[in-house]
């Protein structure tokens, strides 16, 4: 299967490790400056300062997390009930985390720390769909894609920051919907089997029902765990029934 | 007051989601012994990657400007139609990306969307 962005092996690739990893990063920085630029714009409004906005971006590195900390602050809330809500919507990323750990297993662990640091939903997207393309792991390739999209963010919190006036509308160039189309790309390619197609539209649907019911921040994570549970016991089952061994990767495409 | 005192709860908050942001990013990837994880466990993180990535599309192509919506007004689910399209026939990454954004674009200048 080719998947150009996701190997850096497409018709016209650069050569090196290095714009392999800024062409990984590309549709990411699309969807982030404009998103970050937002960010920028509401962290003023809220009584955020620039400053302040611009630190949130390099220490937090986290789009609907930043949103949720500027949208409470503006609106008053204290502090710990921020941290609170910042850390469930990012608690997603534990899973994701644990998910790409066997691929980055060759690394040093303050390597390993870094990557996690710098990992979001989209770094996360593309990162491991190439594993799954059989990506063999280069060093460079993987922090300079992180490292491009986390400037990209900076850069766009900064230029809503101190320049909110600048852009008022990115949707007629369907900048807003960019992340999602990223995603679009991203998606298709995990459903492997069928298996894993209907784990992904039961977790799209379960992750809507939950949001409808007013389950808040906890749609994406509970939405993920209860989709992935019902994922592995259809294949436990399928491979009892079908009497294979328990030799643990047998038809598990993506890990 | 200085600067900082001024702004210090804010900066306490803006340490503490680091926080909370960071461990749970940086834990697993860095502490997981991914070779000694139960075959069980490991079926599962399988179904990790396309859970998240429905999960976080789910709740974002059946709202529009902020409304749920399963109706043609709805521009992001409309152009999610064809980009899906694209993606399982071409496998062209940048292919289905163009071809969303594009979708969009093009959808909202004929004024065929808001």
């Amino acid at each position: 299967m080719s998947c150009p962005a996701a190997t850096g092996k497409g018709a016209g690739a650069a050569a090196s490790p290095f714009w392999d990893g800024v062409r990984r990063a590309l549709p990411i920085v699309l969807g982030y400056v404009p998103v970050a630029f937002a960010f920028g714009v509401l962290a003023v409004k809220n009584h955020i300062p620039p400053s302040l906005a611009i630190a949130m971006s390099m220490l937090i590195f986290a789009g609907s997390g930043q949103f949720v900390l500027a949208g409470l602050w503006g609106a008053g809330a204290g502090a710990l009930s921020v941290i609170v809500a910042v850390f469930v919507v990012n608690l997603r990323h534990l899973l994701m985390s644990a998910a790409i750990a066997p691929h980055l297993s060759s690394l040093p662990r303050w390597q390993r720390g870094l990557f996690g640091f710098e990992m979001t939903d989209e770094t996360f997207g593309v990162h491991i769909t190439a594993f799954q393309h059989g990506w063999k792991l280069a060093t460079t390739t993987l922090f300079t894609c992180n490292v491009t999209a986390q400037l990209s963010w900076i850069a766009g919190t900064a230029l809503g920051a101190f320049c909110g006036g600048l852009i008022t509308d990115v949707k007629p160039l369907g900048l807003d919907y960019a992340l999602t189309a990223m995603f679009l790309a991203l998606v298709v390619p995990q459903c492997s089997s069928r298996l894993h197609l209907l784990t992904g539209i039961f977790a799209a649907v379960l992750s809507l029902g939950f949001k409808m019911a007013g389950m808040g921040q906890w749609n994406v994570v509970a939405a993920t765990i209860v989709a992935a549970t019902a994922g592995t016991a259809l294949f436990l089952r399928q491979e009892r029934r079908e009497g294979r061994g328990q030799d643990g990767n047998a038809g598990g495409a993506a890990v | 007051m200085s600067w900082i005192a001024q702004h210090a709860e804010l900066i306490f908050c803006i340490v503490g989601c680091m926080l909370v942001t960071a461990i749970p990013r940086m834990g697993p990837v860095m502490f997981l012994q991914a070779d000694s994880l139960p075959p069980a466990l490991r079926h599962w993180l399988s179904f990790v990657p396309v859970s998240v990535m429905a999960a976080l599309l789910g709740q974002d192509i059946f709202f529009y400007n902020g409304v749920f919506s399963l109706s043609w007004t709805n521009l992001y689910l409309v152009a999610a139609v064809p980009s899906l399209l694209v993606a399982w026939r071409t496998q062209s990454f940048f292919g289905t990306i163009a071809m969303a954004m594009g979708f969009v674009a093009a959808g909202r200048a004929l004024g065929v969307w808001q």
